[in-house]
């Protein structure tokens, strides 16, 4: 196949991607690393530096609105942030240190498990949250935020912050190990654990990606594993592609199009740990 | 209601990601229509893209560290410039509302923002590499 096809394939398949994300409530990363990692020829290490890149600058090319606004919050991200930031450069190390085999592997689990959590999570628009914890207060992680959809302001507060940060260490350290982003993760973990609101987790957990991200980002950009020719087409594609989701929202059939991106996510698991057991 | 710091921090963060953005599109545009010698040509890299990163950087040279720095005129590393502004702009941003914080005497947030800027300025030094 020549050379510039690739390019080619590889913006047509994350405008597809970016469409779908949209559509089915997902980051672009988490779809981005076991489709491209399964099915083009780059290795895994170049695909994983570019998911995180990917999943980084979409969360930064949409924090600003949302900061600005008050779907997201900075106080809550800011503890997480910490955190999980500390754990995605080791997951970036760690990732880089494997052989590509164990990391297939593991990445083919971690899709599988990110499928299982899709299909059995649920989401609660406002948890109840009836006593918020001591560290929670101390870091004075409460607030308001205007909801245009009920036209009324939202208070929130959160509770269980100490266990909450162990988890977003986890997250973190998948997310640099594997460049699959976090959304699929932070959402569930702020909306159900934490109890925030779940408009203002979808909003913080842009936030938290984009400095989780660029944390283990730097990582991969300082081991030679970024070439242009594989992050810019992906970029453009994605963020179009979102572009076009983002205005599809309103028509989409939401359920089927979460089924096709589960069935998406177990095939490319299955495909990624065939890759690691050498199939 | 949207706290001074997260006002802030929102402002810096559009401006970057615009920035980035066009360096990226500008970036990208010279390298595919050759108006700069890439330091891998297109046909060499689809031959080194399915190595291991190692193996890649050692058959092609490729800079590692911030060398790339180095290779601005050619034109795969001119898009470095772009990709470098995205992944500066959460450091950017923590750098910007520090002293925000110092004014508001908000010790908890300032120590949590230091801290954080810290981790990424050691990860944006090649520290971890």
């Amino acid at each position: 196949m020549e050379w510039w096809l690739w390019p080619i394939a590889l913006f047509a398949i994350t405008f597809a991607m970016g469409i779908v994300a949209v559509l089915a409530g997902v980051g672009g990363g988490v779809l981005f690393v076991p489709l491209v990692g399964a099915f083009f020829p780059f290795h895994l290490d170049f695909v994983r530096a570019t998911g995180l890149l990917i999943a980084m600058t979409s969360a930064l090319s949409a924090a600003p609105s949302l900061l600005a606004s008050g779907l997201a919050s900075l106080r809550l991200a800011m503890p997480l942030a910490l955190v999980g930031s500390v754990t995605s450069i080791a997951g970036a190390l760690v990732g880089l240190a494997l052989p590509t085999g164990a990391v297939q592997v593991a990445l083919g689990c971690t899709i599988l498990g990110i499928a299982l959590l899709m299909w059995r999570g649920g989401r609660s628009a406002h948890p109840q949250v009836p006593r918020p914890d001591t560290l929670g207060v101390a870091l004075r992680l409460h607030g308001v935020y205007h909801d245009p959809a009920l036209g009324r302001e939202v208070s929130w507060q959160v509770h269980r912050t100490p266990a909450s940060l162990f988890v977003f260490g986890g997250i973190g350290l998948l997310a640099g190990m594997f460049g699959l982003g976090a959304g699929w993760a932070n959402v569930p973990a702020l909306n159900l654990l934490m109890g925030a609101p779940l408009k203002l987790s979808v909003g913080t957990s842009g936030v938290l990606l984009s400095v989780v991200d660029t944390s283990a980002a730097w990582v991969y950009i300082h081991r030679g594993a970024v070439f242009p020719m594989l992050v810019v087409p992906s970029l453009i594609g994605v963020t179009l592609g979102a572009k076009l989701g983002a205005r599809l929202l309103r028509v989409s059939p939401a359920l089927l199009v979460r089924r096709v991106v589960l069935a998406v996510l177990v095939i490319a698991g299955g495909r990624a740990l065939l890759k690691g057991f050498g199939i | 209601m949207v706290p001074i710091e997260q006002r802030i921090y929102a402002r810096w963060l559009d401006i970057g990601t615009r920035v980035g953005l066009a360096m990226l599109v500008v970036g990208f545009a010279v390298y595919v229509f050759g108006v700069l010698d890439p330091h891998v040509p297109p046909q060499e890299l689809a031959r080194l893209w399915t190595l291991p990163v190692d193996h890649y950087v050692a058959a092609t040279g490729a800079p590692t560290g911030w060398d790339w720095l180095r290779h601005l005129g050619k034109g795969d590393y001119l898009n470095f410039l772009g990709i470098s502004v995205f992944a500066s702009m959460s450091i950017v941003c923590y750098a910007r509302i520090v002293p925000t914080l110092i004014l508001q005497h908000d010790r908890l947030q300032l120590v949590l923002a230091a801290s954080q800027l810290l981790v990424l300025l050691a990860a944006a030094s090649g520290l971890f590499f």
